[in-house]
């Protein structure tokens, strides 16, 4: 559908940009936050965690915010159509944001712990992970601000990516763990880093979900690709041999 | 997405959608309305699904309004204006000159945006439309009032006062009253011209409890200005402009995902 004229009432219109800018504004704090966290942790970088820490009271306020002006909105204007689907999609969003903000969080607490241990392993895997969720993130946030659905089906298609990089980590790791019990504190830190990254991927994917469903006022075509299959992994010791 | 795919929330608004829309009760057929050399609406296809609530939105001067006046032939009234096409219902076109008007207008009635009670008793108002069409012993004509005024939702506050005059009820009360009026010869349709437009909120509501109550036996149709109020009472939505059916679809599909542009700007408030 082309753009639409605007409101005829100015006001309704104003308080629409708002909304649009305040969910944008959030967007780009919680990318900020995730990105400190990943420092954090892959460069083992203090300062960035203890930064990513702090920033999220403010996330919370902004969500507080969005959640409060939604509930205005709604009450005040009864939107209609494709305001109303981006009402609530705005509404949904923050409320994804808010929790991708708290997962960045997590991971940045757990790199200070990790900061005490040496890591004998390369973080190859989580390196490459934590850009493709960062790639998603600033995607899905592009795709926000823009009404860009093109860039939520992105979105959407590369978080499997994500997924089969979290499978392969999990798996890694555990090996880790038994290949030496004092990798065991790092390596269980390492796996909900991972965990984290792998659910702001699926935030992500959320909001891209959100977008396509605000501006073409449908679903996305089929069910996302779901796959964590962590789940139902096992790695077992390799069998001593017989002295 | 699929009907297996929605969660039981959606497919139960979903009772409202395409889908569950029922058979047409009246069908209007390339329909074209002249007030003298003006043409009020051109082209009109459009299915009144039978005992569900057809709502008509659009802007002043769309259409609307003159095709519910279609639809019982009120028009014939006035000279000059004419219809052309087909309102099909039970087989017949009800546009053909050979149509009993009386009887149409006792199988379509018709309420309009200010209350018009007669000047007469309540019981007067219901009786008066009733004796036109049917000949009743007085307990059959007692148990009629009754039954319309408790269809109506006016009986609890009417009973007691059935013999004093209409004009003493309340706007509310004679909307009402008006409704009662129009079901006692058993129509199978109502037409609502604005029906509540001239209410408070709280007879507003009333009404609109009515029409929900009401479409279990009439098919109704109804012109509204107030979006929420089709998206409440309606069922199916058609959105008139310039006297073309613009769009046409279920209350939930054209309130949160219309196809069209047009329809899109003037149910969200940017028609310029």
């Amino acid at each position: 559908m082309s753009e639409l004229a605007e409101h005829i009432v100015k006001s309704f219109e104003q308080e629409l940009a708002r909304l649009r800018t305040l969910i944008t504004d959030m967007g780009g704090m919680v990318e900020r936050q995730v990105a400190l966290a990943c420092a954090a942790v892959l460069d083992r970088d203090g300062e960035a965690a203890s930064q990513a820490v702090q920033a999220d009271p403010a996330v919370d306020v902004l969500e507080r915010e969005a959640e409060q002006f939604v509930i205005r909105l709604l009450a005040l204007r009864q939107p209609m159509a494709e305001d109303l689907r981006h009402i609530v999609a705005a509404l949904k969003i923050a409320a994804e944001l808010e929790r991708i903000g708290d997962y960045a969080k997590n991971v940045a607490k757990r790199s200070i712990v990790l900061g005490q241990f040496s890591v004998p392993f390369p973080l190859s895997g989580l390196s490459n992970m934590s850009r493709l969720v960062q790639e998603n993130l600033k995607l899905v946030i592009d795709a926000t601000g823009e009404n860009d659905t093109e860039k939520a089906l992105e979105v959407w298609r590369s978080d499997e990516q994500i997924d089969d990089i979290y499978n392969a980590l999990f798996r890694e790791l555990i090996t880790y763990m038994m290949e030496d019990p004092r990798n065991i504190t790092p390596c269980a830190h390492l796996l909900f880093v991972a965990k984290n990254l792998e659910r702001i991927g699926d935030h992500a994917t959320n909001i891209a979900e959100m977008v396509y469903y605000a501006v073409k006022g449908e679903p996305m075509p089929d069910g996302r690709p779901k796959g964590d299959s962590s789940a139902y992994a096992v790695v077992r010791p390799q069998e001593q041999k017989a002295p | 997405m699929n009907e297996t795919q929605q969660p039981p929330a959606i497919a139960a608004m979903q009772a409202r959608s395409a889908e569950a829309l029922r058979e047409a009760r009246i069908s209007i057929r390339g329909v074209d309305f002249f007030y003298g050399a003006n043409k009020a609406l051109k082209g009109i296809d459009l299915d009144l699904p039978d005992r569900q609530v057809t709502g008509m939105i659009g802007p002043s001067g769309c259409g609307k309004s003159t095709l519910l006046r279609v639809l019982n032939r009120m028009y014939d009234l006035y000279p000059g204006q004419r219809a052309e096409g087909q309102v099909l219902m039970d087989g017949t076109n009800i546009l053909d000159p050979g149509i009993d008007l009386n009887q149409l207008r006792s199988r379509v009635g018709m309420v309009f945006q200010k209350p018009t009670p007669f000047p007469m008793t309540i019981y007067e108002n219901i009786a008066f439309g009733v004796k036109l069409h049917e000949k009743l012993s007085k307990s059959a004509m007692d148990e009629r009032v009754e039954w319309s005024l408790t269809r109506a939702a006016l009986w609890e506050e009417a009973k007691d006062r059935l013999n004093t005059s209409a004009m003493g009820l309340s706007g509310g009360q004679q909307q009402r009253l008006c409704i009662a009026r129009t079901i006692a010869v058993r129509p199978d349709v109502i037409l609502l011209d604005e029906p509540t437009s001239a209410l408070d909120p709280i007879s507003t509501l009333k009404i609109e409890e009515l029409i929900d109550e009401l479409k279990r036996d009439f098919t109704i149709a109804i012109v509204t200005h107030n979006m929420q109020q089709a998206a409440r009472c309606a069922d199916q939505v058609a959105f008139f402009y310039l006297g073309e059916l613009v769009e046409v679809g279920s209350a939930m599909q054209m309130f949160t995902a219309p196809r069209l542009k047009r329809t899109q700007e003037y149910i969200t408030g940017r028609f310029g």
